[in-house]
């Protein structure tokens, strides 16, 4: 099997990139974490611009970002995976339909506010034709891009594959989830979220992407090594479903350096990701990162990013760390997110 | 300029989402599509609602819209000879 080499990577967060290098992380009081400010003239065209929603700019800025990094000017494949797809542009929509109570509508909003809209833009401005998908999973949805990734690779011909997760927010529509607990009801001050006592989590808006090649570049990140769903578990067979998974790729449990835990503050589901440092990566570094980017479907492609960064540099921020262990050499790290106790992933990537 | 010519470049550039566009920067003989303002066939579908919306103008003959909708100039005319409201 062809190896896939992660050569250009890029992210948009309620944190800054920046935030790896040791920068002041921001501060949020607001459950609904808003992604930062980006100069997106910079690469992308006003006129296309002019009618993008965040999701949209976000996934393209990024997109282009990570494959200028890995010098790709056209990929042979483009996935995505949103969970919520263009909230924005579908509650302009909805709200549209209400005020002119079914009457005239603006069609721009209604055009972009399906699911694939990101992945649509992205090919639109890099004039790209190859194989286009878009997999909303839940909480899996960028899991589920990595697996056609790993499907993709089995083609002689594919070089070069784009994959990302993106999810933005809406006014209201995100609000929404306030509703059914979701959300934690009393405002969180988003670093303390680990000391959260009680039920929901804080919500976010953020994209990550990523260059994958079947070549290895001199300034490549790591390897993307594999990628398991599962969308029901039992808490008791979770240590076991991640050993086979990890003996699938030859390593034991002990050959983990660090695991990066989707930990999101939700007193009702937390556990899961408890009896892991608890359990079996008791003696692993354990890292955590929704207390600065928060949660959201697509937020494990986030994680991908940061295993990608502390496979590269060799060092891990301290912000990031759910425990005082060390790892001066990390070879192999392994990402686990499950939101509402449902949709459980795993990912593995390996040091060059 | 008449207020017809500004108010139609305002609705057009808070339709379209023309950032960092005045009313003064649009000329009224300018081509609104094309090598001028540059605006593209989702553009016109917005045209057409505008149309409907602020003017009570419904185009029958899609046909008709590449010659009204050539720039302001022309959308205007249309308007003043066509409209309802």
């Amino acid at each position: 099997m062809r190896k896939l080499y992660i050569n250009g990577i890029s992210s948009i967060s309620p944190q800054n990139e920046a935030i790896f290098k040791g920068s002041t992380p921001q501060q949020y009081e607001n459950n609904i974490l808003p992604a930062q400010a980006q100069d997106y003239k910079s690469l992308l065209q006003p006129m296309m611009l002019r009618r993008m929603s965040k999701g949209v700019k976000m996934g393209l800025f990024c997109a282009k970002k990570a494959l200028d990094e890995a010098e790709v000017k056209i990929p042979d494949v483009i996935l995505v995976g949103t969970g919520q797809g263009c909230m924005e542009d579908t509650e302009k929509f909805l709200s549209n339909m209400l005020e002119s109570e079914e009457g005239l509508l603006s069609p721009t909003s209604f055009i972009q506010s399906t699911h694939n809209t990101v992945a649509g833009q992205i090919a639109l401005d890099l004039n790209c034709n190859g194989h286009n998908m878009t997999f909303t999973q839940n909480s899996v949805s960028f899991e589920s891009a990595l697996i056609d990734a790993l499907l993709q690779q089995n083609d002689q011909n594919i070089k070069n594959i784009l994959v990302g997760g993106v999810d933005e927010t809406s006014n209201e529509l995100t609000g929404f989830q306030r509703l059914d607990g979701q959300i934690k009801k009393e405002g969180h001050r988003n670093l303390e979220l680990y000391s959260s006592q009680t039920s929901g989590t804080i919500i976010s808006e953020a994209a990550a992407f990523f260059a994958l090649g079947s070549e290895k570049l001199k300034h490549s990140y790591a390897e993307f090594k594999d990628v398991e769903i599962i969308n029901s578990l039992d808490e008791k067979i979770l240590e076991s479903r991640i050993e086979n998974f990890l003996k699938r790729n030859d390593l034991l449990v002990s050959q983990i350096d660090a695991v990066i835990l989707g930990k999101n503050g939700d007193i009702r589901f937390d556990q899961y990701y408890d009896q892991l440092q608890n359990g079996m990566f008791s003696a692993t570094c354990q890292l955590g990162y929704k207390h600065l980017v928060g949660d959201n479907n697509a937020i494990s492609s986030y994680a991908f990013w940061l295993a990608s960064k502390i496979l590269k540099e060799k060092k891990i921020p301290r912000i990031f760390k759910l425990n005082a262990l060390n790892c001066a050499r990390p070879r192999n790290i392994l990402i686990y997110n499950q939101y509402l106790g449902r949709n459980h992933g795993l990912i593995l990537l390996q040091d060059l | 300029m008449s207020d017809l010519h500004t108010e139609l470049k305002k609705s057009i550039i808070e339709q379209l989402n023309l950032e960092d566009m005045e009313v003064s920067e649009i000329e009224n003989d300018e081509h609104l599509f094309g090598d001028g303002l540059g605006l593209d066939s989702i553009d016109a579908l917005e045209l057409i609602v505008l149309l409907e919306k602020d003017y009570g103008i419904k185009l029958t003959d899609p046909n008709q819209g590449k010659e009204i909708f050539n720039s302001i100039n022309t959308m205007a005319d249309f308007i003043e000879k066509n409209r309802t409201r």
